[in-house]
């Protein structure tokens, strides 16, 4: 019966092989063909970086100007600027936002009442549903230069209104507050589960050896975090020349005067293209792919000689 | 004497994760309050955290000419639906042959997806594509199409089926079922997790895009909802700046209690959302710690 069931199993497989492919192949297509369209397509683009693009020309029959767009980029005072500032406010969120998740993580963790933590963990995850539009109107709400909450507390204590959407140098703490606030929530999750399935027995051993809450703390929650902190921080080095636009482009309310300290990549790739500077924009767009791709590789490299399981590919 | 102690310690706790989330509330409770509070009191004491004297004239004003927020509302919803349903169902069909140890060309398709996770052309050469030869912009399509298929969704839906049991799949073909009826009706009914998930996530990003219509909308009768209410923003400022300069057209913006409707519009494009999302939390949880998904 068994033979006879493998029997039949081998003659329909070698029999289908065939059809079965073409089954596979079938359902890939139309998916695979939206990704080729939208992803593969813009790849070709790339030739934008290296042409004079011209809207009446297009694509093909615009001059080419080999790297003009790239030292035209890289001559001007903004590169430097705001490749400092990507990778500066980038660095900060990872140090910042990384020790605020850990931190509740640990803290709703130490939480006895299950119940409650509930319902900490869901009023702190509510801002990952709402939009960055959303938030830069809270933001205006606390900023707004004559009506808003910390001008008005300001005032009370007797010290004049600040113009907070003139000065710069505000901003990186400003912004990082808001991905603080919008993010801790959501990214403690990931440290709060693993803090779960750590072993119950270490904590019963301490609390035998008359351990208190901080020494167990530091002997035993935090390491069991380690692995995963330190393989988390390094992906999102590989991220750090991205960043999320909204976050930028929303919060700052695109306002000039903050470009000094606020404007990124992100934000200088768009607002070129829409003056109309295709080239360049293409040819920082490309940069900060290439780059993105080399720092991706590289911190993939890193994870997986730690520990391949933790490695994105 | 210890469980005293711990008590206290337990308190503190409690305290200090009240603080936390009243930091993550003040900020909603000030939007609400700016909205249902009077704009004289505004101009007069700035804003406050609980109002001075609640006023629903903010809301009177939304509520009076409703047609744009109404029409925001239903292009967003139609093409968060669209694109979550068809992204679903493409991103299965995709990620089924991949899931399957006996398709050919499965590490040439895994690649093929793996390097957009990788690599990207980048915003101009994707906006040229879209405006100039695909001609999508001011279409609902522009919303839809370039969002249906997501590489990391693909290969979490693919590690979730590869996580089912082979005998399963197997004796279905053997039966004679075709790839697509083993998929939609084997397959699909126990993988309600993790297209929930990618669903849910699919969903939401679509419903707080405002980037899409930023950039390829011109057209009032297709912005999202997330983009009307970053052009409310805008906009109102520019009545302000006219109505400063002693500009005609600058008395419209006199009547209108523009620092209240303003936050009131906020509130009323955020707010149902936030009673829906919260409900499915789990899943977008779930998302997070789904795991390993490369191969």
């Amino acid at each position: 019966m068994q033979k006879e069931l493998k029997q039949k199993r081998r003659t329909v497989l070698a029999e289908n092989a065939w059809t079965t492919q073409t089954q596979f192949r079938t359902m890939c297509a139309l998916p695979l063909f939206l990704i080729i369209l939208f992803c593969y397509v813009p790849m070709g683009g790339i030739v934008i970086a290296f042409k004079d693009y011209r809207f009446a020309d297009g694509i093909f029959g615009s001059r080419w100007n080999g790297l003009d767009n790239f030292k035209l980029f890289f001559n001007s005072d903004e590169f430097l600027k705001i490749a400092y500032n990507t990778l500066t406010i980038n660095a900060t969120f990872i140090i910042v936002g990384t020790i605020a998740a850990v931190a509740l993580a640990i803290l709703l963790y130490e939480l006895t009442s299950r119940n409650l933590t509930k319902i900490f963990q869901t009023i702190l995850i509510t801002p990952n549903f709402i939009s960055w539009v959303i938030v830069a109107y809270m933001v205006y709400g606390f900023l707004n230069p004559r009506m808003g909450i910390f001008n008005v507390f300001l005032n009370k204590l007797g010290i004049e209104s600040i113009d907070w959407y003139s000065k710069p140098n505000a901003w990186p703490f400003i912004l990082t507050i808001a991905n603080v606030w919008k993010n801790v929530g959501m990214d403690s999750v990931i440290y709060y589960a693993t803090l779960m399935g750590t072993d119950a027995s270490l904590y019963e051993a301490a609390d035998v050896d008359g351990a208190n809450k901080l020494q167990k703390t530091k002997a035993i929650t935090i390491p069991a975090l380690v692995p995963l902190i330190t393989m988390l921080t390094i992906l999102k080095v590989g991220g750090i020349f991205g960043g999320d636009f909204g976050l930028f482009y929303q919060v700052t309310r695109d306002v000039g005067a903050l470009y000094k300290t606020t404007d990124v990549m992100s934000t200088w790739i768009f607002r070129t293209m829409r003056t109309g500077s295709m080239g360049m924009s293409a040819a920082a767009g490309l940069l900060q792919s290439v780059v993105g791709m080399i720092l991706v590789i590289i911190t993939n490299t890193i994870v997986k000689k730690i520990d391949s399981d933790m490695s994105l590919f | 004497m210890k469980k005293k102690k711990n008590n206290l310690g337990q308190k503190i706790l409690v305290l200090i994760l009240s603080v936390l989330c009243l930091s993550i509330v003040i900020p909603f409770v000030l939007l609400v309050s700016i909205s249902l509070s009077k704009e004289i009191d505004l101009a007069r004491f700035g804003y406050s955290i609980i109002p001075k004297t609640i006023d629903l004239t903010a809301y009177r004003y939304v509520f009076k000419n409703p047609e744009s927020i109404l029409r925001a509302y239903g292009v967003t919803f139609t093409y968060s639906i669209l694109t979550m349903i068809f992204g679903l169902l493409l991103m299965s069909m995709l990620a089924y042959p991949l899931s399957r140890k006996n398709f050919k060309d499965r590490k040439v398709v895994s690649f093929i997806m793996f390097f957009t996770m990788l690599f990207s052309g980048g915003l101009v050469p994707s906006y040229i594509l879209i405006t100039r030869y695909l001609h999508l912009d001011n279409t609902i399509w522009v919303y839809i199409l370039p969002s249906l298929v997501n590489s990391w969704n693909v290969f979490m839906i693919r590690a979730y089926f590869q996580a089912q049991p082979t005998e399963i799949v197997e004796s279905a073909y053997l039966d004679g079922a075709t790839e697509m009826k083993i998929l939609f009706q084997i397959i699909f009914p126990i993988s309600k997790p993790v297209l929930a998930t990618v669903a849910l996530t699919t969903f939401l990003a679509q419903w707080n895009n405002w980037y899409t219509a930023m950039l390829y909308i011109d057209d009032e009768e297709l912005i999202s909802l997330q983009y009307l209410l970053q052009r409310i923003m805008e906009n109102i400022n520019l009545l302000k700046t006219m109505q400063g300069q002693g500009m005609p057209g600058g008395d419209i913006s006199m009547d209108i209690p523009s620092e209240t409707v303003r936050m009131a519009m906020a509130v009323v494009v955020a707010g149902p959302a936030l009673f829906v999302f919260p409900f499915f939390q789990k899943y977008f949880v779930k998302g997070l710690t789904v795991g390993s998904v490369k191969g």
